[in-house]
């Protein structure tokens, strides 16, 4: 599936398109088909957030993860400093 | 140390005020983003893989203690509480907010500190040696000629759209410890048969994609020309450096390309010609430059003895510390590079702890190295142990300066949106494993340096052991490079064969080592054995 990814606008922070609005949770994430183009203009004219795209992704057992290396260290953080991540108790296996 | 005049201290405060407002356009909406970006880059401010990243100009790397405590406070206050001290001798946040961002420049001002030109196509912050003002075999301080140049490069309204980003390099000793000719243009002050003091230009160097070693172009180049000369080798690349494809932009092609005795006599038309326009800066003004770095209050007549009975004090001297140019003194290093770390990091509480040392010890200076370690340079001796003690308890005091464990590293896919692998894991892991099999100290001066993409911020061309992090559909591989160097003997890593995955490599490196320790000879340092031997032996030990 496609989800769509950018970052917010004011902090920076990496952001999924969870269907209404813009999740810091990648497993909030809502799979987009033809409309992603549309929701990404609408969303960027409204400054809810920049530089928005689509990127590949996967149900698994953790949840909703993107198909790619970088785009899973963006939802999940830097595998060297999980401590700053969303989720302090994850390991850097789970990330990747 | 350069203090703002009245001219410095208002254009960063005009700027600061110029991208409060562009900012806040941004956040009401008046600015698109495709607007905003250049705008933001000139700021220093990129959106990287996790937020934004800010990135803080430390010119030619020195920083008072008041600046380095600011450092510290921004890293609190602004970040999450640390920050990443880099290859071209700054440092990065990888943490900021936009809104917030404006606020950080302000602060940075009010200690003469900006991050103006710290990104896009313009020149960009002077690098110079550590030692500079305090090494024993430098020929004068070479940070005069580095601000001279800080000024005439900023705000430059004709070098601000460039081909390619510039960067350029002054130094003033036969060895090299800024990776000089590996520059745009690094310039080296010399003395001539006549005892005259001038500038050789090497020009065309880099690392990248396509690394070249910077050619000498003028062997010496009169120090009231310097200006004029360097406008000119700029004016040439301005005018033909290729702006049709990003990867052919930088003056090394450019060089390349011409050859190198077009490009000089391009060069010295254009130097002839303005010679006639009398764009060198007045002598008054280089001298006003000068007495800002006047050597500070050292004291006369200090012992040199040392007290080397702690094993663990001696260990650190002898590997941190270098010969100062004063009788008593030495320049200690402190390495940011803890067994099994994050090469560079340093927390924010380290950040002041570090400021509070060089306003007890160092004569209130710092200097931020091209290797991602801090610099105190002017130490009395008989203060070392007391500072190895505070740097012992803030765990600052790791004794492996030029050590295989020293690693450049480049933030690489854990924080870069340009990079195809991750460095940093991989430099934890040859951290602790040449620390946990007690190599690291019998293998002496191994210069391992790591770039998570052919972009080079890792310094791997010119690693002795070098490693470039690839992406092969999707998974993570790390090629090998040995042989590379950035000193005065500045020679290219050469690939060893196929990539690895990452603990491949480290188990790769650890074969290599071995063979160099079983077949060096007296005196051989890692380099000087792959040097003598060539590549064959170590790829028959790295694939069988």
């Amino acid at each position: 599936m496609k989800i769509i990814t950018g970052n917010d606008l004011k902090s920076g922070a990496v952001t999924w398109w969870d269907g209404k609005g813009w999740s810091l949770h990648v497993n909030d994430a809502v799979a987009v088909e033809a409309d992603a183009a549309a929701i990404i203009a609408e969303e960027e004219a409204t400054r809810r957030v920049t530089g928005a795209y689509t990127v590949d992704a996967e149900q698994g057992a953790d949840g909703i993860r993107p198909a790619h290396i970088k785009e899973r260290i963006r939802a999940l953080g830097p595998t060297v400093r999980l401590d700053l991540s969303l989720d302090p108790s994850a390991t850097p296996d789970r990330v990747l | 140390m350069y203090a703002y005049d009245k001219y410095d201290q208002a254009m960063v405060d005009a700027r600061v005020a110029e991208f409060r407002d562009q900012t806040r356009r941004r956040i009401e909406g008046s600015l698109s983003e495709e607007k905003f970006r250049p705008l933001r880059l000139q700021n220093g401010l990129y959106l990287q893989l996790h937020a934004y990243m800010l990135r803080v100009a430390v010119p030619y790397g020195t920083l008072s203690s008041a600046q380095m405590h600011v450092l510290g406070d921004i890293a609190d206050k602004y970040d999450r509480g640390y920050g990443h001290f880099t290859t071209r001798q700054n440092i990065q946040y990888n943490w900021i907010k936009l809104d917030e961002t404006p606020d950080i420049l302000a602060e940075l001002a009010k200690v003469e500190m900006h991050a103006i030109q710290t990104s896009g196509n313009c020149i960009r912050n002077i690098s110079s040696d550590q030692y500079a003002g305090a090494s024993p075999e430098e020929l004068i301080d070479p940070r005069p000629y580095a601000e001279l140049m800080r000024q005439w490069s900023s705000f430059h309204p004709e070098f601000l759209a460039l081909p390619r980003k510039f960067k350029i390099c002054v130094i003033a000793s036969e060895t090299d410890r800024a990776a000089m000719r590996l520059h745009d243009i690094g310039i080296r002050i010399v003395k001539n048969d006549a005892g005259e003091i001038g500038a050789s230009f090497y020009v065309g160097g880099g690392m990248g994609r396509t690394p070249f070693i910077a050619p000498l172009l003028n062997a010496f180049v009169p120090l009231d020309q310097l200006i004029t000369y360097a406008e000119a080798a700029l004016r040439v690349y301005n005018r033909y450096g290729r702006r049709d494809n990003k990867y052919k932009a930088r003056i090394k092609i450019l060089v390349h390309e011409l050859g190198l005795e077009e490009y000089k006599r391009q060069v010295e038309e254009e130097f002839a010609h303005l010679q006639s326009q009398d764009i060198e800066p007045p002598l008054a003004e280089l001298e006003r430059i000068k007495a800002h770095f006047a050597d500070p209050a050292f004291e006369a007549g200090l012992s040199d003895d040392l007290d080397l009975s702690n094993p663990g004090f001696a260990r650190w001297v002898r590997a941190n510390t270098a010969p100062h140019k004063v009788p008593g003194y030495a320049i200690a290093t402190i390495s940011l590079k803890p067994a099994g770390g994050i090469p560079g990091d340093a927390s924010a509480d380290q950040i002041r702890e570090m400021a509070a040392l060089a306003k007890a010890y160092s004569l209130d200076e710092l200097r931020v190295t091209h290797a991602q370690n801090i610099v105190l340079p002017h130490v009395k001796k008989a203060d070392l142990f007391a500072l190895w003690q505070r740097l012992d308890a803030a765990g600052l005091a790791t004794a492996n300066l030029d050590a295989i464990t020293d690693i450049i590293a480049c933030p690489g896919l854990d924080y870069c949106s340009l990079a195809n692998a991750r460095s940093i894991p991989l430099a934890q892991k040859i951290s602790s494993r040449f620390t946990d099999n007690g190599k690291e100290e019998a293998l002496g001066e191994l210069k391992l340096k790591i770039s998570g993409c052919i972009n080079a911020c890792g310094h791997h061309h010119a690693g002795h052991i070098g490693i470039l992090g690839v992406d092969r559909k999707g998974v993570e591989n790390y090629q090998l490079l040995l042989g590379g160097s950035e000193g005065a003997d500045t020679s290219l890593g050469q690939i060893t064969g196929p990539g690895f995955s990452e603990d491949g490599v480290v188990d790769a490196i650890d074969r290599v080592t071995d063979l160099y320790l079983n077949q060096r000879e007296e005196g051989e340092r890692f380099l000087d054995t792959y040097r003598r031997l060539g590549m064959a032996p170590f790829k028959e030990v790295i694939y069988g």
